[in-house]
């Protein structure tokens, strides 16, 4: 390196000032926070690679099989359908229901609120709500939606099922949209008004805009979180065989990825293992590319902004 | 507007700043339908507590009291030992704590005081993802794989499925959860905190431990509380790995397979495919008398937790 002289002088002014001694306990306590981190991450790519591993029977020789196929009591022929349809059926429900009502209500609290008492109850009650473990929603989907309300969702079926986890994400949705509804600075609502649009006139054409970007990818990586909760069994997924599980039975018994894997992992290990592992693999393929794609897509707009 | 009629600036009234009434009825509308969607999240939690409540009263009213504190915890038999199932949570919660607590807060601080913005870019995501893992996946994972490689190697004499491995499960899955939190506190931190210690001639060791930690210290009190939180409510990990059988009284041994709160209301749900709610007419309703100790339980520490971090927000 062909150093001008003063950047030499610099050099020396530095080694001067940081003393000549090796700083051996900083340079270890770094390394001992940067390995906890890469063992946090070590340990997924083991977890990774072992369901892989271990599902690769089923993965590699009959796949296709395995998830157009419905359960069987034979495990050389069960296969997941009426998981992934469960599943996929679970996610419109949570998208069609939390998203508005969520997104709605993060409006009312950053835009139309005023600082009274019902305000502040209404926010701290939410961030409760956010905090309560899914095995309680998956009470309250029992109770309200498949025992109280089943007329109207034919009692332990994909819609009860699909209604509580929309309930379970709602104070997510709020949350992170009220974040990025407060990320929105001022000087573009002030230009609204002062311009004469009404308040709703602004949010729509301003604030929503504005804030899309974080409201899509907060929800994204929340809805995509819970859609593999234990509430699925308090709820009353279908246990064994069932016919029925098809998509766009919404009032039907159903089943779901998640509690399916939760019961192939009771069965016996030997001859189950692989369809669990491979199971596994399959919710872990959807769960990762939806959350990647929110990632990414945060990640895009953090860096225009 | 050039057909206004011409008059004299004084003669303006308020209607005319008003608007026209189409938009200020849109307005109102609208105003109400987003305070609708507020106020259902009252509802929700009304809806919680009452199904809570109505069959926790039907269980205490007719369950016999000296079977909640003997025997241990065999719902079809009608034993309701509540304090075995608490011990379960317990132990299960201490040792994701031990694995949570450390390498949460470690990668929170690399992340916050040593990562270079390039490295960040990389090992936040990675974290991020390891939080979208579902919790089934962890709980298979702890059962086939940390089980028999880890904790059965240390231990020769622990069981297949065991406390231990479920907590080391929970522990993973909550690593994300602490190390987030905690960056949130650190990167709060002024940064003419950190400023003023390397004047003093301060190592950036000694910035993140004697300066930049304490001054965080209640977001990240809060961060280790939600994990605990989150720890005891965590469902799918125990029932697999933890074996959710077993409810011997009071069993202490992190090695045995056990039970947690919410291991045991897996077990008699519905969808669970076992056969633990027959038998007894009280099974089932047990379901709901854990779920509200569980719901008060994680009340309470989240709103404490909610505390610690008002805390923090208050002071920068």
């Amino acid at each position: 390196m062909a150093a001008a002289p003063h950047a030499l002088a610099g050099e020396v002014v530095s080694a001067r000032i940081q003393g000549r001694r090796a700083d051996v306990g900083g340079t270890l306590f770094k390394y001992a926070l940067l390995g906890a981190l890469l063992l946090t991450i070590a340990v997924l790519a083991v977890l990774l690679y072992s369901q892989v591993d271990r599902g690769s029977e089923v993965l590699t020789g009959r796949l296709g099989d395995f998830i157009t196929s419905k359960y069987s009591s034979l495990s050389t022929r069960a296969g997941i359908k009426q998981g992934i349809n469960g599943t996929l059926t679970i996610a419109a429900f949570v998208i069609v229901i939390a998203i508005p009502l969520g997104v709605g209500a993060a409006v009312y609290l950053e835009e139309y609120a005023q600082k009274t008492r019902l305000t502040r109850f209404i926010d701290v009650n939410i961030r409760n709500l956010a905090g309560v473990p899914s095995v309680v929603y998956g009470i309250l989907g029992l109770a309200i939606f498949a025992r109280a309300l089943r007329n109207f969702t034919g009692g332990a079926s994909v819609m009860a099922a699909g209604i509580t986890l929309a309930v379970l994400v709602l104070p997510i949705v709020i949350i992170t949209s009220a974040e990025a509804i407060r990320a929105v600075p001022d000087s573009i609502r002030e230009a609204g008004f002062g311009v004469g649009a009404t308040r709703w006139e602004v949010i729509r054409s301003h604030v929503l805009p504005y804030a899309l970007p974080g409201i899509l990818t907060g929800t994204v990586l929340s809805v995509a979180r819970p859609s593999a909760r234990p509430l699925l069994i308090v709820v009353g997924a279908k246990t064994g065989f069932f016919t029925g599980g098809d998509l766009g039975d919404l009032r039907d018994n159903f089943q779901a990825l998640p509690s399916q894997i939760y019961q192939f992992s009771r069965l016996p290990e030997s001859t189950w293992g692989a369809n669990t592992a491979a199971a596994i693999v399959v919710l872990l393929v959807i769960v990762l590319a939806v959350n990647s794609a929110a990632i990414l897509l945060r990640n895009r707009f953090e860096k225009k902004r | 507007m050039t057909d206004l009629p011409a008059r004299e600036p004084s003669r303006f009234s308020v209607e005319d700043l008003a608007g026209s009434p189409n938009r200020v009825r849109t307005e109102r509308i609208l105003r109400s339908v987003f305070f609708a969607a507020a106020l259902l999240s009252v509802l929700i939690s009304a809806l919680i507590i009452a199904s809570l409540a109505r069959e926790t009263f039907n269980f205490l009213a007719e369950v016999e009291y000296g079977n909640l504190i003997d025997e241990g915890w065999f719902p079809r038999r009608s034993q309701f030992d509540v304090l075995t199932l608490f011990i379960g949570s317990l132990i299960v919660t201490v040792v994701a704590m031990a694995v949570a607590g450390p390498l949460g807060l470690a990668a929170a601080v690399y992340l916050s005081e040593y990562a270079k913005p390039r490295v960040r870019r990389v090992l936040k995501p990675a974290l991020e993802v390891l939080a979208g893992i579902p919790s089934v996946v962890v709980g298979v994972f702890a059962a086939y794989v940390i089980s028999p490689n880890v904790v059965q190697r240390l231990f020769s004499e622990a069981s297949p499925t065991n406390l231990l491995a479920a907590g080391i499960g929970v522990g993973v899955l909550t690593i994300p959860l602490v190390a987030s939190v905690s960056e949130d506190a650190l990167r709060s931190v002024p940064n003419s905190l950190r400023e003023a210690s390397y004047g003093m001639g301060a190592r950036r060791m000694t910035t993140s431990v004697r300066v930049v930690i304490p001054a965080a210290v209640s977001g990240l009190v809060a961060a280790l509380i939600i994990a605990v939180s989150r720890a005891i409510g965590e469902t799918m990990v125990v029932a697999i790995a933890a074996g959710a059988s077993g409810g011997s009284l009071r069993n202490v041994a992190p090695t045995d397979s056990g039970l947690t709160m919410t291991a045991a209301m897996a077990a008699v749900s519905p969808g669970s495919g076992s056969d633990q709610a027959k038998g007894s007419a009280l099974a089932f309703p047990s379901l709901f008398f854990v779920g509200s100790l569980l719901f008060l339980i994680t009340l309470s520490l989240n709103i404490v937790a909610d505390r610690f971090v008002r805390r923090v927000r208050q002071r920068y």
